[in-house]
């Protein structure tokens, strides 16, 4: 008779888990996990290509020691940057992961700016290529950030409402962070363009 | 006594944020519609003449049929306020075009009309076929291929040159050759899922039985009990059933994206469930 109970309650527990979220909480934990590491290789993936092109910009720009200094300073800050799983649920590391690679974008976009000034460099055809690759790992790291984004969202939704939220807080599933607008001060202050010199 | 003023305060609250909610809901239309798709040619912008689409359509479902690869070209006005990088990942989110798991869908997209800072044209490269047309070579293809036909409205000659740049491409990538359609093969997976569920069901009444029968013949045990295991057993099958059912219906939902492509020659065109990671190249003409 005893037996029987513990079937019962054992068949009770399976179904109140599934029902109070656990499952969900698994295959959406899964989910943003999946997606993170796409952002992760892409933006490694934007990293294995700035060597080569700053050599490429070297041999026609020597002159522009200072943009091309700062590009392979932000990469190796970039990539000394431990990502380990744990930067998913740590809001610091993540914001921090977040500042590491928006140096290295606005490092990278003030070269490209600069390169405009070298038509011969311009119509170099290797560094025609690389500036291609470059331009569709920045639109692969744009799609995998919202594809993260929107699976984090999700997932947050879930770890926040009730009563799965109860769920979360027993086997510690905690709201994850996601990524902001990386500029905001830069974005909310008008420019100044001044035109009178 | 002071709840009742808060009352009517937060009700407001919810009919704004509901409001707030509708707007941003119909703000979120401004995008550009993805258009159906419907076959391998869709023109929007009047590009090409009835002929030329026909033509362009051909050799897109030959080289389907060929080697298995789906490439699509979409021609439309315009993006905007979405740049055509936007435009295109929801374009190819949508379609899914390429194999389940190979991922050899290439879409070329023309937005005629764009303003320069959107970019006109541009090649969503599927994840599959990326080893050799590369966000380089999607790039040499814009502009090399298919801008200089563009500036002189030939427009049909610069997207035909560019679908078979476009082939040759993926003709070197090592892509596992085109499927013949196999919808039996399918089916009998499916059958085989129902055959086991039947066989553990009736296990599983058997079992019941036996022990059902094992009970009442030591002794009368108390009814409360066998129908507490009576309703167990119910619930437990209850959730078997529904798990099989969801899943059998995600099935059927696959067997769509992923078969339905290949049945292109009754007229039907759909993607075959590839997808896409934002790869290719943006260009201008």
């Amino acid at each position: 008779m005893k037996k029987w109970f513990a079937w019962l309650a054992i068949a009770a527990s399976v179904l109140t888990l599934s029902s109070c979220g656990y499952n969900d909480f698994q295959s959406k934990d899964e989910a943003t996990k999946a997606a993170w590491s796409e952002v992760v290789n892409q933006y490694q993936r934007r990293a294995d290509l700035i060597p080569n092109l700053v050599n490429t910009v070297k041999g026609y720009a020597s002159h522009e020691r200072e943009t091309l200094e700062a590009v392979t300073r932000a990469r190796a800050a970039a990539t000394s940057f431990q990502i380990t799983p744990e930067v998913l649920n740590n809001p610091e590391a993540f914001s921090k992961f977040q500042q590491v690679q928006g140096e290295l974008s606005s490092a990278l976009s003030r070269l490209m700016a600069v390169s405009e000034n070298y038509p011969q460099l311009k119509a170099d055809t290797s560094f025609r290529d690389l500036q291609s690759q470059l331009e569709g790992t920045e639109n692969r790291i744009t799609v995998a950030r919202q594809r993260y984004i929107a699976s984090v969202q999700e997932y947050n939704v879930l770890a926040r409402s009730f009563p799965t939220n109860i769920t979360a807080k027993i086997f510690s599933y905690p709201v994850k962070p996601s990524f902001t607008v990386e500029n905001e001060k830069a974005i909310s202050t008008a420019p100044a363009v001044n035109f009178g010199k | 006594m002071l709840r009742f003023p808060r009352l009517p305060a937060f009700c407001l609250l919810c009919l704004f944020a509901l409001l707030t909610g509708f707007f941003q809901s119909a703000g979120a239309q401004d995008f550009v519609a993805v258009p159906a798709l419907t076959s391998h040619v869709t023109d929007q912008a009047g590009m090409l003449d009835e002929q030329q689409r026909r033509t362009l359509d051909q050799v897109l479902v030959d080289y389907e049929t060929r080697t298995g690869s789906q490439i699509a070209v979409l021609l439309i006005a315009s993006t905007a306020p979405e740049a055509i990088e936007q435009y295109g990942i929801r374009v190819a989110d949508a379609w899914k075009l390429g194999r389940k798991g190979i991922d050899d869908g290439v879409i070329l997209i023309v937005a005629k009309d764009n303003p320069k800072a959107l970019r006109r044209l541009r090649i969503e490269a599927g994840r599959g076929v990326q080893g050799s047309l590369t966000d380089a070579q999607s790039k040499r293809i814009l502009e090399d291929v298919i801008a200089p036909h563009f500036r002189q409205n030939d427009y049909y000659g610069g997207l035909a040159a560019g679908v078979s740049a476009l082939t040759s491409l993926l003709d070197r990538e090592n892509l596992p050759a085109a499927e013949k359609k196999e919808a039996a093969g399918q089916y009998d997976a499916a059958w085989l899922e129902v055959a086991v569920l039947v066989v553990m069901l009736a296990i599983f009444f058997a079992a019941l039985l036996l022990v059902r029968r094992r009970s009442s013949g030591r002794n009368n045990l108390n009814n409360l009990n066998n129908n507490s295991w009576g309703n167990a057993a119910g619930v437990i099958i209850g959730s078997i059933l529904n798990e099989a059912a969801r899943s059998s219906s995600g099935r059927g939902g696959f067997g769509g994206g992923g078969d339905g492509g290949f049945s292109s020659g009754g007229g039907g065109f759909s993607g075959g469930g590839g997808s896409f990671d934002g790869g290719g190249a943006s260009g201008d003409w």
